[in-house]
């Protein structure tokens, strides 16, 4: 399984949670590579990925895409995570 | 250029604002910028990409209630990985449905993203902590910032 966090600039924002979508993964004992990109380059990234996580911002950003995409209000509640996890994957 | 930013605990106080005046959102990204700058990690310019960015894709640096990351790509404006801290006096709005309104704003400069993620991944292990966004807001001096900060929160 591939997940992509994404973000305006691809260094920040996206690298908190895939730090924190990799724990939430580690709960749910899902086996998964998480990557951080930037919104520009999600094309490429995602293009084989099950899921992309993001703010609800950026969404409309990210453009036609064969993956779930996930919203993250709160990029460090694990529960919020874990969870929306759970339901993307399971 | 080898440098790694000092941890968090050891954050200067030139990097640190706290009750900061901030009448809207950009004159917030604009204190981290200056933050940044007084403590040698960027110039104080890059509060307008850090602000573009935001103008770009909307407010979603406003990662968890009540904190901002305001951050851009590495560029010639950047002297040294680093991060910074200004607390509001006063929130203000970003815009963001759910975790408005903001009263931390973390400054960030990367030089590569590779050097970056080390810290930010630091900076995740302290945030998980739900009682660290408003610890700061209600931090009085610097040093109580650096123990809030240095307070990692086991996985």
């Amino acid at each position: 399984m591939k997940i992509v966090a994404i973000c305006g600039a691809g260094i920040g924002t996206s690298e908190i949670l895939r730090v924190n979508a990799t724990r939430a993964l580690e709960r749910l004992d899902i086996e998964a590579e998480v990557t951080a990109t930037d919104v520009a380059s999600v094309g490429v990234a995602a293009a084989d990925a099950q899921v992309i996580l993001t703010s609800q911002e950026l969404v409309g950003a990210i453009g036609p895409t064969n993956a779930d995409v996930v919203v993250i209000d709160n990029y460090f509640d694990l529960e919020e995570i874990t969870a929306k996890l759970e339901i993307a994957v399971g | 250029m080898s440098f790694t930013p000092p941890p968090l605990d050891q954050l200067p106080d030139s990097a640190i604002a706290l009750n900061a005046i901030a009448p809207d959102w950009r004159s917030a990204v604009r204190l981290a910028a200056e933050a940044l700058a007084a403590a040698g990690y960027s110039d104080v310019g890059y509060g307008d990409r850090m602000i573009a960015l935001v103008e770009e894709y909307g407010p979603y640096i406003v990662i968890a209630p009540g904190l901002a990351m305001a951050h851009a790509r590495p560029g010639s404006d950047i002297h040294a990985p680093g991060l910074a801290i200004v607390t509001l006096a006063e929130p203000v709005s970003f815009g963001h449905a759910h975790n408005d309104p903001v009263s931390v704003v973390i400054g960030l400069a990367a030089t590569e993203s590779d050097q970056h993620v080390a810290s930010v991944a630091t900076l995740a292990n302290v945030f998980n902590d739900a009682s660290v966004i408003p610890g700061l807001a209600a931090a009085t001096t610097k040093d109580e910032v650096r123990q809030l900060l240095g307070r990692i929160l086991k996985p």
